[in-house]
C-alpha cells in the first residue's frame, strides 16, 4: 500500500512565491495579534491562586459567585473545568494578603454553603516565579534555536541551518500566534508543547535538508530549484506518514487526556502540521533563496559522505 | 550473503530490551495503602515494636495483608483506604508522641525483583497528589545577621585591643566604624584587616571606616542559608510524618519542598512556615531601663518587652543563638514547673560557657524571634518581612553553664512543648516565604493517570493499526519496535533515581510514540524506493538501512540537543517532559535501528527472497 503515487516530480518549488507570501502574512498576523492581544497568559506566568472544586452534581456557577463575593473574593474568575461539575476558580495576587492561604479559605467558604465540595488542586504562584519563568522560557527558546544553528551550520552548510531555524522560528511564531488569537490559556504545559513542535519540526527539516544534500551530491545535472523538487517528493511520503501517526496520538490525547492537557494538545497538533508545512516550504525556500548550490554540498576532497558517524550495519 | 546477524548483536539487543523489560516490570504490581511508622526524637523502632503492632491492629479486628521491618521503620501493608484510616488511628493512640504514624502508598513489588533494585517509577504530585511548596530565602536577612556578627566582634575586639572607638553601627550592608583620631584608625584598621581575610575595609572621610563582605563572603553566606534552611526544614517534614519528602535547592535562593500525599496544606504550612529561633544576652544592669524607655538607650543595648509587655534592657552582644541548639526537650521541675532541657553543640558549649563564666549572678535572657511577613514588598518585589522579638524568660546565672543546661520561667506545659518542639526543629538562619504552592487532590491524581494512559493505549492503537496495514510485515516489525520502545521508556524510568514521571512526562511518552515509528518509517521508505530502483530485496534492504542512517542520526541528534537544553534550563513540568522525550529519543534509535535490524535479518536475511511484503 502507498499512500500518495508518485509517478513524476512533484513541482512545490512553483509555488514557492505563493507559499512564502502566505507565510509572511500569517507571521504578521501572529506578531500583530500578539502585540495587540498578548497572550492569554496562566497562573504559572501571572501569579495569583487557581483553585480547581469538584461537586458531586453539576455546579451552579452563579452561586459560586455570589459565595466568594459574600468572602471578599470579588475579583474571583468561575468557570467549569473539563466537566459540568468541576469548577476552575481563579484569583488574581493581591497585595497585603498571605496569598498563599487564600485556597484554603475559598475551599471553606464552598464548603459552609452545605454543598459536598472536593478539593482537586490549589496552586498559588507568587508574582516573581512567574515573571522568571517567562524570561526562562524565553530563555530555553532562543538557546535552543541557537545551539540547532550551530550544529546543522556545521554538520550541513549555514544556508541549511538558517533555513531550518527559520522553519522553527515560523513554527513557534505561528502557535504563540495561534494562542493569542483564540486567546487559549497559555501555561508551563504549553511552554512545554511548543518547545516540542521545535523538537518536531527540526526532525522533520533536517530530513528534508538531509535529502537534498544527498540529492545535490548525487545527481550530476539540474538546477538547485530541481533538486529541492526531487527531494521534496522523494521524502513526501515519509513526511506524511510521521505527522500522519503523530497527529493520531495527538487526538488520542486531545481527545482522552484530561482538560489539564488540552492546551498542550492543542499546541502540538497545530506545531505538527505547521511543522510539516515548514519543512517542505520554509526551510527549503530560504535556503534556495540564500543560493544554494551543488558546489556548497560537495563534500571535501578527503572526507567522505556520512565519514563522521560510523553507519550501523 | 547480505544481512547476516552477527551473534553478539542478536545478543546485545534481546539482553537491553529484556533488562528494561524486568526493570519496567515493578509497574504492573500496583500499589497497597499502608501505614508507617517512624521513630520521633527519644526514640526508636525496633523489630521488637511488630508484635505490639499486630497486637493493636488485631484487637481493633484490622486486616493486614503484610507487616515489615525495614531501616529503623515499620511499614504496615492494609487492604483498603478504609483500613489504612483505621488503622493509623489506632496506632497512633498505642504507640503515643514518640512515632510518627504516617499514611503511605507503598509499591508492592514482588521480593525477588526488590532484590534486584527493580522499583516502580516515582510518581510526581500531579499524578499522586500532594502539595508542593517553592520557598525563597529572605538574603537581606541573612546578610544582616552576618553583618551584626561582624558588629558586636568589631566592639569586643576593640576594646580587647584597647582601641578606643565612636561607634559602631550596621548601615545599607556594611560596618561603619568611627574613630576619634587618624592614629587609632590606623592601627584599627591593621588589626582589623588582619583579623578579618574576608571583610574589604575602606576609609572614609570624618574617621570612618568601613568594613564590607567580598563577594566570595557574601557568596558563601547565602549558600550556608540556604543550606542551613533545608536542614531544618528536613527536620520540620519529619515531624509531619511525610513518606517520601523531597527538599531540595534550586537556584540561588530558593527551596522546593515536595510531600506527597499530604493534604492538610494549613499545618504543612504552619509548621514549615514557623521562623523562629532563640538568643541568649545579658540583661544590662550598668543602665537605667527607665532612661532607655525615655529615649537614651545607651549604645550596645536593646530595648525589648518581654511577655507582660515590660521592656527589659538588654545587651546587644548576642551571647548565644539557636543554631547551636541540638536537642531541647520539655519536662517538669521537682515542683512541677515546667522547664525546656536544652543541648548544645560543642561549639555552642563553648560559647556558653565563656559566656557565662564572667556572669555567675547576673540575670540572663532568653529571646524568642519570630519573622512574619508583613505584607509589604521591596523594590525588587521580594516580600519584607518584620522581626518579633520577646524576652520569654529572665533568669539569673547560677553557675558556669556548658552543653546541656534549661531554661524555666514558662508558663504552661503547652509552652514549653512547643518552645521545645520549635527548638528541635533548629533555628532557620533567614526568614523563608512560601513563592510557589501546588496542591493536587489524591483523586485528581488518580483520574490524571488513568486519562494519561488511556491516551498512551489509543495512541498507540491507532500507531500500530496503521503501520500494520501500510507496511504489512515489515508493519509488525516496526510494531514490535514500538512495543520495546514503550517498555524501555518504562523500564529506563524506574531504573533512573532521579526521573519522576510527571503529567507533561506522560505526554511526552504520547508524542514518542507518534514519532517512534519515524525512523522506521524513513527506513522503509528507503527499501520501497530500492526495490522500485529494481535493486534485488537483500540489497533493497541493506541499502534501505544504510542509507537512511545518517539523516536518522542527524535528526534525531538536533532534536535530542534541544531536549537537553530544555532539561538543563527548565524547571517543573519542562524538566519532567525533557527527560521522557530524551529517554525516549534513544530507545526510539535502538529499536528503530538495532532492534529492527535484528529481526528483519533474522526474518528476511541470508536467503533468497522474492518479494518482500512491504
Amino acid at each position: 500500500m502507498r499512500l500518495i503515487k508518485v509517478s513524476e516530480t512533484i513541482n512545490f518549488m512553483k509555488l514557492r512565491t505563493v507559499m512564502m507570501v502566505l507565510s509572511a502574512v500569517l507571521l504578521i498576523g501572529s506578531v500583530a495579534s500578539l502585540a495587540v492581544n498578548s497572550l492569554n497568559w496562566g497562573l504559572d506566568f501571572t501569579g495569583g491562586t487557581l483553585i480547581e472544586v469538584g461537586y458531586d452534581k453539576p455546579a451552579n456557577l452563579s452561586q459560586i459567585r455570589t459565595t466568594l463575593n459574600e468572602t471578599d473574593f470579588e475579583d474571583a474568575v468561575v468557570q467549569n473545568f473539563g466537566s459540568s461539575e468541576a469548577v476552575l476558580i481563579r484569583i488574581a495576587p493581591r497585595e497585603g494578603v498571605k496569598s498563599a492561604q487564600i485556597g484554603n479559605q475559598v475551599v471553606s467558604a464552598l464548603r459552609s454553603t452545605g454543598d459536598n465540595v472536593e478539593m482537586r488542586r490549589i496552586e498559588f504562584v507568587g508574582p516573581n516565579v512567574g515573571e522568571e519563568l517567562t524570561e526562562q522560557g524565553g530563555l530555553a527558546m532562543l538557546v535552543a534555536l541557537l545551539c540547532i544553528l550551530v550544529y546543522v551550520a556545521m554538520r550541513f552548510e549555514w544556508r541549511f541551518a538558517l533555513g531550518s531555524v527559520s522553519a522553527l522560528a515560523h513554527d513557534v511564531l505561528l502557535t504563540l500566534g495561534l494562542f493569542s488569537i483564540l486567546q487559549i490559556e497559555f501555561d508551563l504545559t504549553v511552554l512545554a508543547a511548543v518547545l516540542a513542535v521545535i523538537g518536531y519540526s527540526l526532525n522533520d527539516t533536517i530530513v528534508v535538508c538531509d535529502r537534498i544534500r544527498e540529492n545535490f551530491r548525487k545527481i550530476r545535472k539540474g538546477e538547485p530549484n530541481e533538486i529541492v523538487n526531487i527531494s521534496l517528493t522523494q521524502t513526501l511520503n515519509r513526511t506524511i506518514i510521521t505527522s500522519l501517526t503523530t497527529v493520531l496520538v495527538l487526538l488520542a490525547l486531545f481527545y482522552k487526556g484530561g482538560a489539564l492537557i488540552h492546551g498542550f494538545a492543542t499546541a502540538l497538533l497545530f506545531g505538527v502540521i505547521i511543522g510539516t508545512y515548514s519543512s517542505i516550504y520554509v526551510a527549503s525556500s530560504v535556503a534556495l533563496a540564500l543560493g544554494i548550490s551543488k558546489e556548497d554540498l560537495m563534500p571535501p576532497q578527503v572526507e567522505k559522505e556520512g565519514a563522521d558517524l560510523d553507519p550501523m550495519p | 550473503m547480505l544481512n547476516k546477524n552477527s551473534v553478539w548483536k542478536v545478543l546485545l539487543a534481546v539482553l537491553i530490551v529484556a533488562m528494561c523489560a524486568l526493570y519496567a516490570l515493578p509497574n504492573l504490581y500496583g500499589e497497597d495503602n499502608a501505614v508507617q511508622i517512624s521513630a520521633g526524637r527519644n526514640a526508636t523502632v525496633t523489630e521488637s515494636m511488630l508484635s505490639q503492632v499486630r497486637e493493636t491492629l488485631d484487637s481493633n479486628e484490622i486486616d493486614t495483608k503484610r507487616i515489615e521491618f525495614e531501616d529503623g521503620q515499620i511499614l504496615v501493608r492494609l487492604k483498603d483506604s478504609e483500613a489504612q484510616l483505621k488503622a493509623r488511628e489506632n496506632l497512633e493512640r498505642a504507640l503515643g508522641d514518640d512515632y510518627v504514624v504516617a499514611m503511605n502508598l507503598a509499591a508492592d513489588t514482588p521480593q525477588w525483583l526488590e532484590d534486584l533494585g527493580a522499583s516502580p517509577m516515582k510518581l510526581g504530585l500531579d499524578l499522586r497528589g500532594g502539595v508542593h511548596f517553592l520557598m525563597e530565602v529572605d538574603m537581606s536577612e541573612a546578610i544582616a545577621k552576618s553583618l551584626e556578627d561582624a558588629e558586636s566582634d568589631f566592639r569586643t575586639a576593640l576594646r580587647e585591643e584597647n582601641l578606643r572607638y565612636r561607634a559602631v553601627n550596621v548601615r545599607d550592608g556594611h560596618v561603619d566604624i568611627k574613630f576619634r583620631d587618624e592614629e587609632t584608625l590606623e592601627s584599627a584598621q591593621f588589626f582589623l584587616r588582619n583579623r578579618n581575610r574576608d571583610l574589604l575595609f575602606t576609609e572614609q572621610d570624618n574617621l570612618v571606616l568601613r568594613a564590607a563582605f567580598s563577594e566570595d563572603k557574601l557568596k558563601e553566606i547565602r549558600d550556608y542559608a540556604v543550606k542551613q534552611n533545608i536542614t531544618i526544614l528536613r527536620n520540620r517534614v519529619n515531624q509531619l510524618g511525610v513518606a517520601e519528602p523531597l527538599i531540595q535547592k534550586q537556584g540561588a535562593d530558593r527551596i522546593v519542598v515536595q510531600l506527597p500525599g499530604v493534604q492538610d496544606t494549613a499545618r504543612a504550612k504552619e509548621i514549615l512556615n514557623a521562623t523562629a529561633t532563640l538568643e541568649f544576652r545579658l540583661l544590662d544592669r550598668e543602665h537605667d531601663v527607665r532612661d532607655a524607655i525615655n529615649g537614651r538607650v545607651p549604645p550596645g543595648t536593646q530595648l525589648i518587652n518581654d511577655k507582660n509587655g515590660q521592656p527589659q534592657l538588654l545587651e546587644k552582644q548576642v551571647m548565644l543563638t539557636g543554631n547551636h541548639i541540638i536537642d531541647a526537650n520539655n519536662s517538669v521541675d521537682e515542683y512541677g514547673i515546667p522547664q525546656v532541657n536544652i543541648s548544645l553543640d560543642s561549639e555552642g558549649g563553648n560559647k556558653m560557657s565563656r559566656g557565662t563564666r564572667g556572669n555567675i549572678g547576673n540575670p540572663m535572657a532568653t529571646v524568642f524571634i519570630e519573622y512574619k511577613a508583613t505584607g509589604e514588598k521591596t523594590e525588587e518585589g521580594k516580600l519584607k518581612f518584620e522581626k518579633h522579638e520577646e524576652v520569654i524568660s529572665v533568669a539569673t546565672i547560677q553557675a558556669q553553664l556548658g552543653s546541656s543546661f534549661r531554661i524555666t520561667g514558662l508558663d504552661s506545659p503547652k509552652e514549653a512543648r512547643d518552645l521545645a518542639l520549635l527548638l528541635r526543629a533548629g533555628a532557620l538562619i533567614a526568614p523563608i516565604q512560601i513563592v510557589e504552592e501546588r496542591t493536587v487532590g489524591p483523586s485528581l491524581g488518580a483520574e490524571n493517570i488513568e486519562l494519561g494512559m488511556q491516551a498512551i493505549i489509543y495512541g498507540l492503537i491507532a500507531v500500530l493499526a496503521f503501520m500494520l496495514i501500510y507496511y504489512k510485515a515489515f508493519g509488525i516489525v516496526a510494531n514490535i519496535a514500538l512495543a520495546s520502545n514503550l517498555v524501555m521508556i518504562v523500564g529506563i524510568m524506574s531504573m533512573i533515581p532521579g526521573a519522576t514521571l510527571t503529567l507533561p512526562g506522560m505526554a511526552g511518552i504520547v508524542l514518542t510514540v507518534g514519532m517512534a515509528v519515524d525512523a522506521n518509517v524513513l527506513i522503509f521508505e528507503r527499501i520501497r524506493e530500492e526495490l522500485r530502483d529494481g535493486r534485488s530485496p537483500q540489497q533493497a534492504i541493506h541499502q534501505g538501512y544504510d542509507s537512511a542512517f545518517s539523516t536518522i542520526m542527524d535528526a534525531n541528534i538536533t532534536t535530542f540537543i534541544a531536549a537537553l537544553i530544555l532539561f538543563a534550563v527548565g524547571t517543573g513540568p519542562i524538566k519532567g517532559f525533557s527527560i521522557t522525550l530524551m529517554i525516549g529519543i534513544a530507545t526510539s534509535m535502538f529499536t528503530a535501528i538495532l532492534l529492527t535490524r535484528v529481526i528483519v535479518n533474522a526474518v528476511w536475511g541470508g536467503r533468497r527472497v522474492k518479494k518482500l511484503a512491504i
